[in-house]
């Protein structure tokens, strides 16, 4: 057949098939919502994909297709993994696609497989995720006419264990941690095989460009940045949640989407717990594209958009992320378990008043001398968050060491609320006023 | 012929001895664990950097020579 026939105009694509109500949708009517899988030569596939633009919507933002070709250039390949494990706390966008619209996840999932000549589908989830779980035994249990066999796996939730190799690694071996890359999965994964692994977001994106073609794809966002994405936003924002919005829309209609700010916004975190924090007044201007996040040492990460009020401190704030990701380390590389604990250490001290100022330039040291030195991204990524907390909340250390904080908790989401939907908005907080507090 | 640098930081246990050996390349943190600056190994210094692959007791200096 050929591609680019049909499909819906406009947003919303892939949560077209959300129910309001809840749960998960029947297989009938995800057929009905977005018609019949298609039947596609593995080639003309990853062309499509290719023209599309699709990139990987787990955080790394690879384009699709070249991981595609990647794997199907080679022989004795692999099982397709799908990658559901979302570690990153604040995101909910995987679960929700997983647990009420598992068959476009699934249908991406056997194309994809199709595709790169795997003729297994194995879907990790977390252990804690039970509606994606729920919802992926029922839908598998009804899709009969796949020819790739689907399993799911449930592994640990940590923060690192979502992470590529730590994915085959648990696969592998029960170890849920990442290993030394080179190899990559796609040269020796699942077994020693070629593997590829795939966020259920950008398998959902590639079964509606295998059934509406790119050129539909394109229909929404712009030139570089083509198509639409699913972005949690949270944090001091009305209606905290999960929305689908076309590549190119500005940070103010994002918020608007989620209800609008609940109070006035001092910065944003673009990127999750990896990303960036953003000055409010530096973020409005800027749109949900590379370039504009490139801009100001942004990217979109696993789409995670977290609104800062100013009621909050943001200097707490990071002290506890990075407190959080300072114990998520999988304890395997020196510069990672220890450099990480000492910047977190350091940045609750100077939160709570207690550091020199001139301790912050012990922490810009360390987190260049860190960077790029563990097996997996993680430190990266945890240096990458304390830094912008120091550019753009590094003006109220002074003011911390005067013992002058009037701010309350924001309550950013960190791994114990990992289950809960995001919600946590500042304004339904109780306003405990605390002149100066210790981070934990 | 090109030779690059690196450490497998899981192996990795900072026992220090590769900064000793090759001061040139090799730096150590706060914690001990070596940062290499630049990967690359120039020519005079290849044998060193073999002897310093040997000498880590956890293996866990890579020497990419191609």
């Amino acid at each position: 057949m050929s591609v680019g026939d049909g499909g819906h105009h406009g947003l919303p694509r892939l949560l077209a098939g959300l129910e309001p109500g809840g749960g998960a949708i029947t297989l009938s009517a995800h057929a009905r919502v977005h018609g019949p899988l298609p039947n596609i030569a593995p080639h003309q596939l990853i062309e499509e994909v290719e023209r599309s633009g699709l990139r990987g919507r787990g955080g790394a933002d690879f384009p699709t297709a070249r991981k595609l070709r990647a794997v199907a250039d080679r022989r004795r390949v692999g099982p397709l993994i799908v990658n559901g494990s979302e570690t990153e706390p604040a995101s909910a966008k995987d679960r929700l696609l997983l647990g009420r619209l598992p068959h476009l996840v699934l249908d991406g999932a056997v194309l994809a497989a199709q595709a790169v000549g795997a003729s297994e589908v194995i879907v990790k989830v977390g252990d804690g995720a039970l509606d994606a779980l729920r919802a992926l035994d029922g839908a598998i249990s009804v899709r009969d006419s796949d020819r790739v066999r689907i399993s799911v796996v449930a592994g640990p939730e940590g923060y690192v264990s979502g992470e590529e190799s730590a994915v085959v690694h648990y696969l592998n071996s029960q170890v849920a941690k990442p290993t030394l890359v080179p190899p990559r999965p796609f040269e020796r994964g699942y077994r020693g095989r070629p593997t590829l692994i795939q966020n259920p977001e950008t398998l959902a994106q590639l079964a509606l460009v295998a059934r509406f073609g790119s050129r539909w794809y394109r229909e929404l966002g712009t030139v570089a940045d083509p198509g639409s994405a699913l972005v949690t936003i949270t944090g001091a924002v009305r209606a905290p949640g999960v929305y689908e919005l076309a590549f190119g829309t500005s940070m103010s209609d994002l918020l608007a989407a989620a209800g609008g700010p609940s109070e006035p916004l001092q910065a944003l975190l673009v990127g999750g717990y990896f990303g960036t924090w953003v000055d409010a007044s530096a973020a409005v201007g800027l749109r949900l594209a590379r370039e504009d996040l490139r801009s100001v040492d942004c990217s979109l990460g696993s789409g995670v958009l977290i609104a800062l009020g100013e009621s909050a401190c943001g200097l707490h704030e990071s002290a506890r992320v990075i407190t959080y990701l300072a114990e998520q380390s999988a304890g395997q590389c020196g510069p990672c378990v220890y450099g990480l604990r000492a910047i977190a250490d350091t940045v609750a001290a100077l939160a709570s008043g207690v550091a020199h100022a001139g301790e912050r330039d012990r922490v810009l040291r360390w987190a260049q001398e860190i960077r790029g030195r563990g097996a997996c991204h993680h430190p990266d990524g945890a240096v990458r968050f304390v830094e912008s907390a120091l550019r753009v909340f590094g003006g109220d250390i002074e003011s911390h060491r005067r013992g002058r904080c009037g701010a309350r908790p924001a309550g950013l989401p960190l791994g114990e609320t990992a289950l809960a939907p995001p919600r946590l908005g500042a304004s339904e907080r109780p306003a405990a006023r605390t002149r100066r507090r210790v981070a934990r | 012929m090109r030779a690059s640098l690196r450490i497998n930081p899981i192996a990795c246990e900072a026992h220090g001895l590769c900064a000793e050996l090759l001061p040139e390349l090799i730096r150590l943190d706060d914690w001990g664990y070596p940062i290499i600056d630049e990967s690359e190994v120039p020519a005079d210094l290849i044998g060193l950097a073999r002897r310093t692959v040997d000498a880590c007791p956890t293996l866990a200096v890579l020497l990419d020579e191609a």
